[in-house]
C-alpha cells in the first residue's frame, strides 16, 4: 500500500535567477546563476549531489535535447542527469524525480534545476507550436497559441454561470492586478510595476476576451532545489525543515477534447488537487492552506483553478476574488511573489521558481511580501491547453507539522 | 434516358463589390470604371479550386448515396496539384470509395466544364457506368485594376450524371474546337495573359458560339425557339446580346450571365448559369447551353417531372443569397496574396507535411471521418485506438463515423491575434457535434464579432496551409458560423 510523499523528502537549498528579458545570458548562465545560490543555501558541496534532473520544454528553440547541457554548464560530476519534459509541469517534473530518487532511498542528495531561454526567438510569445506539436497534430489542429486556447475559457466559464463577458474580465482584472501588486515587492521579479484594474481592462486585446494584462510576461530564467531525507538535513544542522508533503500529475485522456467537458474547468486540477489534499492530510484546503502560486500563465487559467483547487465553489470564484480572498492580505493569498504574471513563464523554471516562494516564506526571507507564519503553501502547474493538459500540484510546509 | 440527376452549387460568401474595387483602382486603370455594375464572389483567403469543389459537391450529394458514385470528373484551370489527382482529393473529402471508381482531372480551359460533362455522359450512354459526378470549379488570380479582375468571380458547380430519377434529360451536344487564345496562362504562371479584348468580343465570342449553337441546330435539326432558356457565358455585356441577335433568341429566352451578382467564374461558369436556369426551370423546359474556350460546347437539356420537388441544401440561389459584402479593397488584395502583409516570424513556421501520414489517416484529414463505439455509440473524433468514453474505454471496436454533414453548436471560442493569420485574428474554438462527438476546430467566413456560444456550425473543407518552399496545398475542416447577412 502506497504510503505517500508526506514528509519523506526536505528541501535543504534553493536558488532562482532574477527572471526577465535576459538578453546576454544564455541558459548556461541563467543555470549556474540559480544553482550557486542554491548551493550555497544548501551549504553543500557540488560532488555531495548523486542525481540530477532538468525540467526544460521548448529544447528545439533553445538547449537543445538531453540532460547534456545542464550536466556540462554545471559541471557536474559525471553523475545521473535527466531531462524531463512535460509542457508547463516541466519545472515540477524535475522536482519530483529528485524528490522521488531521495524517498526511494536510491541516493542521498538530489538536484533539481529547471530552466528556460525563451527570449532567444525573436518574437513575443511562446515559440510557435505547429511545428512541434506532432506530426499528425499540425496538420489539422486549429491554428493556436497559447493566450487563444486558454482565452476560451473565459467564454466557456461565462456560458457555463450565464455571466456577461464583462463580468468575469472584471474579475479577471481584480487577478492581474493583485499579482502586479505583488510582484512589484519582488526584487527577482520581471514585471515590477503595479497596475490598475482598469488599465488590464482597458489594454490591447491579445486573443478575445483576454487583453495584454490578463497574459504572463515571457521571460528567460531558471530556479532550483536540492533535496535530501530530513535525517540528512537534520545531520547537516538545518532548522525549520521545510518538507514535501504532496506531489500529484494527472494528464488529460482525450476526455475534455473529444467526449464531454463544460469548458470551464480543469479536470486534471480538480483531480489531482483532491488527490494532494489527501497525500498531505488536508482535509479542509480553504483553510488550511496559508498560500498559493498557482499557475496563471492567464488570468482566466487562475481564476478556473482556484474553483479546480476546492478552494471557491463553482462559480464562486469571482466573488472570492472580488472579495480580496485571494490578496497578499486575504484568506489564502495567491501569487504571493508576482506569479506568472510578473516573473513570466520560463518554463522549465516556473515550477521550481513557485517552489522558491514557498521556501522563502517558510524561512522568514520574503522581505517585503513576508506573510505572518505560514503552514501550508501549495503550487500548481497546468501545461498544454485547458481542452488537453499537463496539471502538476506540489504542497509543501514545514517539516513534522 | 440519361441525364442531370442532381445538381448542388456553390458561391463564396463574400462579395466585393465593383464600386469598391474602382474607388480604390481606378486612378490606375481608370477603363474599369465602364465595368463597375454589381459585384463579385470573392473566396476566402483559405478557399481554392478544390475546397469550393468539394462544397458543391457536398451540396449536389446532400441526402444521396455517394456508394452509388462511379467516378468524380473534376474540371479547373485552377488546380493546385500539376501531379496529384486534384479530382481525388475531391473523392477523398466525400468519403467515396475508392475501389472500382474512375476520378479525373479535366483542365486547361474554362470549357473543360462541359467536356467534361459530355464525356461523362458519353460513358453513361454505353452503359459501362453511371452516376458520374462532373464538378467544375475555378478560383483565377488576378492583377489588380485589370478587366479580368472586375469581370471575374470565384465559384463552382456540380452536376451528377446518370440514369436514374432525372431531372434534366441529356438531349445532344456538339462541340468546336479550335485554338482560338483569346487568353492564356503559360505553365505555372500565376496570371491570364490576354490579347485586346475588341478582337476577344468579336472573333471570339461573338462567332464561335454562334458557330457552335448554329451547328447544333443543324445537326439534331431543333430550333433556337424550341428553348426556354439559352445559357451561355460571356461577361461582355454587348457581346452578350449580340450573339442573342444573331442566333434569334428572344430577350425572355437569354439566361443572364449572372455578371452583377457574382461575376464570371470562368470553367465552372457554364454550369452556374445552368444550374441557375434548372432553380427556376418547369418539367417540360428546354434548356440550351453552351460554354467558350478554344471552341465551344454546345449540350441541349429537357427538364423533366423530377424537377418537381427536387432539392438541393444550398445550390447557387442559396449560395447567393449567404452573401456578406467584404468591404476592404485591401483584405480583399490580402486573401489573394496580392499585397505584402509581414506575417511575422511566428509566421516562418514552415513544417512539412508527412506524406505517409496523409495516406494512412486519409480518411481522417480529408473525409473528417471519426470512429463510433460499437459497444457504447460514441461518435468521436479524432480516432484512437481506445474508445473516449471514461465509462467505456473498449478497445478497437468502431465503425466509420462521417463528420462532416452533421450540425454543431459552438462550445468556447477566442479570436487570437498572436496566432499568425492571413485574416487576424485567427478564430477557433471548441464545437460539439449533434448527435455526439466535439473537436478543436478553426473558423472560417466570420468575423470575432458576429459568433457567440451556442451557435450553429457547419463543417467546411478548407484549404489549411500552402506550404510555399515545398508547393504543397493542405487541407482540413473548419466550423462556419452560421451568420447570415452581416458585412465585413
Amino acid at each position: 500500500m502506497a504510503t505517500g510523499i508526506k514528509d519523506k523528502v526536505a528541501i535543504i537549498g534553493m536558488g532562482c535567477t532574477k527572471f526577465g528579458e535576459r538578453w546576454n545570458d544564455g541558459a548556461e548562465e541563467l543555470m549556474i546563476e540559480a544553482f550557486q545560490e542554491c548551493l550555497e543555501d544548501a551549504g553543500i558541496e557540488r560532488k555531495d549531489i548523486q542525481a540530477a534532473w532538468l525540467g526544460n520544454c521548448f529544447d528545439e528553440a533553445s538547449i537543445g535535447k538531453s540532460a547534456l547541457p545542464v550536466s556540462m554548464s554545471l559541471r557536474l560530476p559525471n553523475i545521473s542527469v535527466t531531462r524531463v519534459e512535460n509542457y508547463c509541469a516541466s519545472g515540477t517534473e524535475a522536482f519530483r524525480g529528485a524528490v522521488y530518487a531521495v524517498a526511494s532511498g536510491a541516493c542521498d542528495i538530489a538536484l533539481a534545476i529547471g530552466v528556460e531561454k525563451l527570449k532567444d526567438i525573436g518574437y513575443g510569445g511562446l515559440p510557435e507550436f505547429s511545428s512541434l506539436m506532432g506530426v499528425v497534430n499540425q496538420l489539422w489542429m486549429a491554428n493556436m497559441t497559447a493566450p487563444g486556447a486558454f482565452a476560451m475559457l473565459a467564454t466557456g466559464y461565462a456560458a457555463k454561470y450565464g455571466l456577461e463577458i464583462d463580468e468575469v474580465r472584471k474579475a479577471l482584472a481584480h487577478i492581474s492586478a493583485k499579482s502586479h501588486a505583488n510582484g512589484a515587492l519582488n526584487p527577482k521579479a520581471h514585471l515590477r510595476k503595479a497596475v490598475t484594474e482598469d488599465q488590464v481592462l482597458n489594454a490591447p486585446q491579445v486573443a478575445y476576451p483576454l487583453g495584454l494584462f490578463d497574459c504572463c510576461g515571457v521571460s528567460d530564467g531558471s530556479a532550483c532545489a536540492i533535496v535530501t531525507t530530513p535525517e540528512i538535513a537534520r545531520s547537516l544542522g538545518k532548522k525549520d525543515i521545510v518538507s514535501v508533503k504532496a506531489l500529484q500529475l494527472s494528464l488529460s485522456n482525450g476526455t475534455e477534447f473529444a467526449y464531454d467537458w463544460d469548458g470551464a474547468h480543469f479536470i486534471t486540477t480538480s483531480k489531482a488537487s483532491t488527490a494532494a489534499y489527501q497525500e498531505a492530510g488536508i482535509t479542509d484546503p480553504r483553510n488550511e492552506i496559508s498560500m498559493m502560486e498557482v499557475h496563471d500563465c492567464f488570468s482566466i487559467t487562475e481564476l478556473v483553478t482556484l474553483e479546480d483547487l476546492h478552494i471557491s465553489g463553482r462559480g464562486q470564484a469571482p466573488r472570492d476574488v472580488m472579495d480580496g480572498f485571494y490578496d497578499l492580505d486575504g484568506g489564502v493569498p495567491c501569487q504571493v511573489d508576482g506569479g506568472l504574471k510578473c516573473f513570466g513563464h520560463p518554463i522549465g523554471a516556473s515550477g521550481l521558481r513557485m517552489l522558491y516562494e514557498m521556501y522563502l516564506q517558510f524561512h522568514g526571507r520574503a522581505g517585503e511580501r513576508q506573510l505572518k507564519n505560514p503552514k501550508i503553501g501549495l503550487t500548481h502547474n497546468l501545461g498544454g491547453f485547458p481542452f488537453m493538459n499537463v496539471c502538476s500540484i506540489a504542497i509543501v510546509g514545514k517539516y513534522g507539522e | 434516358m440519361i441525364g442531370i440527376t442532381s445538381f448542388g452549387g456553390y458561391i463564396p460568401r463574400y462579395r466585393l463589390s465593383r464600386e469598391t474595387i474602382v474607388r480604390n483602382m481606378a486612378w490606375y486603370s481608370p477603363v474599369i470604371m465602364a465595368i463597375a455594375d454589381g459585384e463579385k464572389s470573392v473566396a476566402n483567403w483559405d478557399e481554392d479550386a478544390v475546397s469550393m469543389a468539394v462544397a458543391a459537391a457536398r451540396d449536389c450529394m446532400a441526402g444521396r448515396d455517394k456508394r452509388n458514385l462511379d467516378g468524380v470528373i473534376l474540371a479547373s484551370t485552377t488546380l493546385p496539384f500539376t501531379d496529384r489527382l486534384n479530382a481525388g482529393i475531391v473523392a477523398a473529402a466525400l468519403n467515396m470509395k475508392e475501389d472500382g471508381v474512375s476520378n479525373v482531372d479535366f483542365t486547361s480551359c474554362i470549357k473543360a466544364g462541359t467536356t467534361a460533362a459530355i464525356s461523362a455522359l458519353e460513358s453513361i450512354e454505353t452503359g459501362r457506368r453511371n452516376n458520374i459526378l462532373v464538378v467544375a470549379s475555378d478560383q483565377r488570380r488576378t492583377k489588380m485594376a485589370t478587366t479580368s479582375e472586375m469581370f471575374f468571380g470565384d465559384g463552382a458547380a456540380a452536376l451528377l450524371f446518370g440514369t436514374n430519377d432525372i431531372i434534366a434529360e441529356f438531349m445532344g451536344s456538339h462541340s468546336v474546337n479550335c485554338d482560338f487564345i483569346d487568353h492564356y496562362r503559360g505553365a505555372g504562371r500565376e496570371f491570364d495573359y490576354g490579347w485586346e479584348e475588341r478582337w476577344q468580343r468579336d472573333e471570339g465570342y461573338g462567332k464561335i458560339i454562334p458557330r457552335a449553337i448554329g451547328g447544333f441546330l443543324q445537326k439534331t435539326g431543333m430550333k433556337i425557339a424550341d428553348f426556354n432558356k439559352v445559357i451561355y457565358p460571356c461577361y461582355f455585356k454587348g457581346t452578350h446580346r449580340g450573339i442573342a441577335g444573331k442566333l434569334g433568341v428572344k430577350t425572355e429566352q437569354i439566361q443572364d450571365t449572372m455578371h452583377s451578382v457574382c461575376g464570371d467564374t470562368g470553367t465552372a461558369h457554364p454550369f452556374v448559369m445552368l444550374i441557375s436556369a434548372l432553380e427556376e426551370a418547369k418539367p417540360g423546359d428546354r434548356l440550351l447551353l453552351a460554354s467558350f474556350g478554344q471552341g465551344c460546347d454546345v449540350m441541349a437539356f429537357e427538364v423533366t417531372d423530377g424537377i418537381t420537388g427536387f432539392e438541393c441544401p444550398n445550390g447557387i440561389k442559396g449560395s447567393l443569397a449567404n452573401r456578406s459584402e467584404l468591404t476592404s479593397y485591401q483584405r480583399y488584395s490580402k486573401f489573394r496574396d496580392l499585397i505584402a502583409a509581414d506575417l511575422g516570424i511566428r509566421g516562418e513556421a514552415n513544417p512539412d507535411s508527412a506524406l505517409t501520414i496523409l495516406w494512412r489517416k486519409r480518411k481522417m484529414l480529408l473525409g473528417l471521418v471519426g470512429v463510433k463505439c460499437r459497444k457504447c455509440g460514441t461518435p468521436q473524433f479524432p480516432p484512437m485506438p481506445v474508445c473516449v468514453n471514461p465509462d467505456c474505454w473498449t478497445s478497437g471496436e468502431f465503425d466509420e463515423y462521417e463528420f462532416a454533414d452533421k450540425k454543431a453548436e459552438i462550445l468556447m471560442f477566442t479570436g487570437d491575434m498572436l496566432a499568425a493569420s492571413v485574416d487576424p485574428p485567427a478564430i477557433y474554438g471548441l464545437i460539439g457535434y449533434d448527435g455526439g462527438g466535439r473537436t478543436m476546430l478553426d473558423f472560417t467566413d466570420c468575423d470575432l464579432d458576429q459568433i457567440a456560444v451556442g451557435m450553429e456550425v457547419a463543417m467546411s473543407f478548407r484549404k489549411r496551409y500552402f506550404d510555399k518552399e515545398r508547393g504543397f496545398t493542405g487541407y482540413f475542416w473548419k466550423a462556419v458560423p452560421q451568420v447570415r447577412g452581416g458585412d465585413i
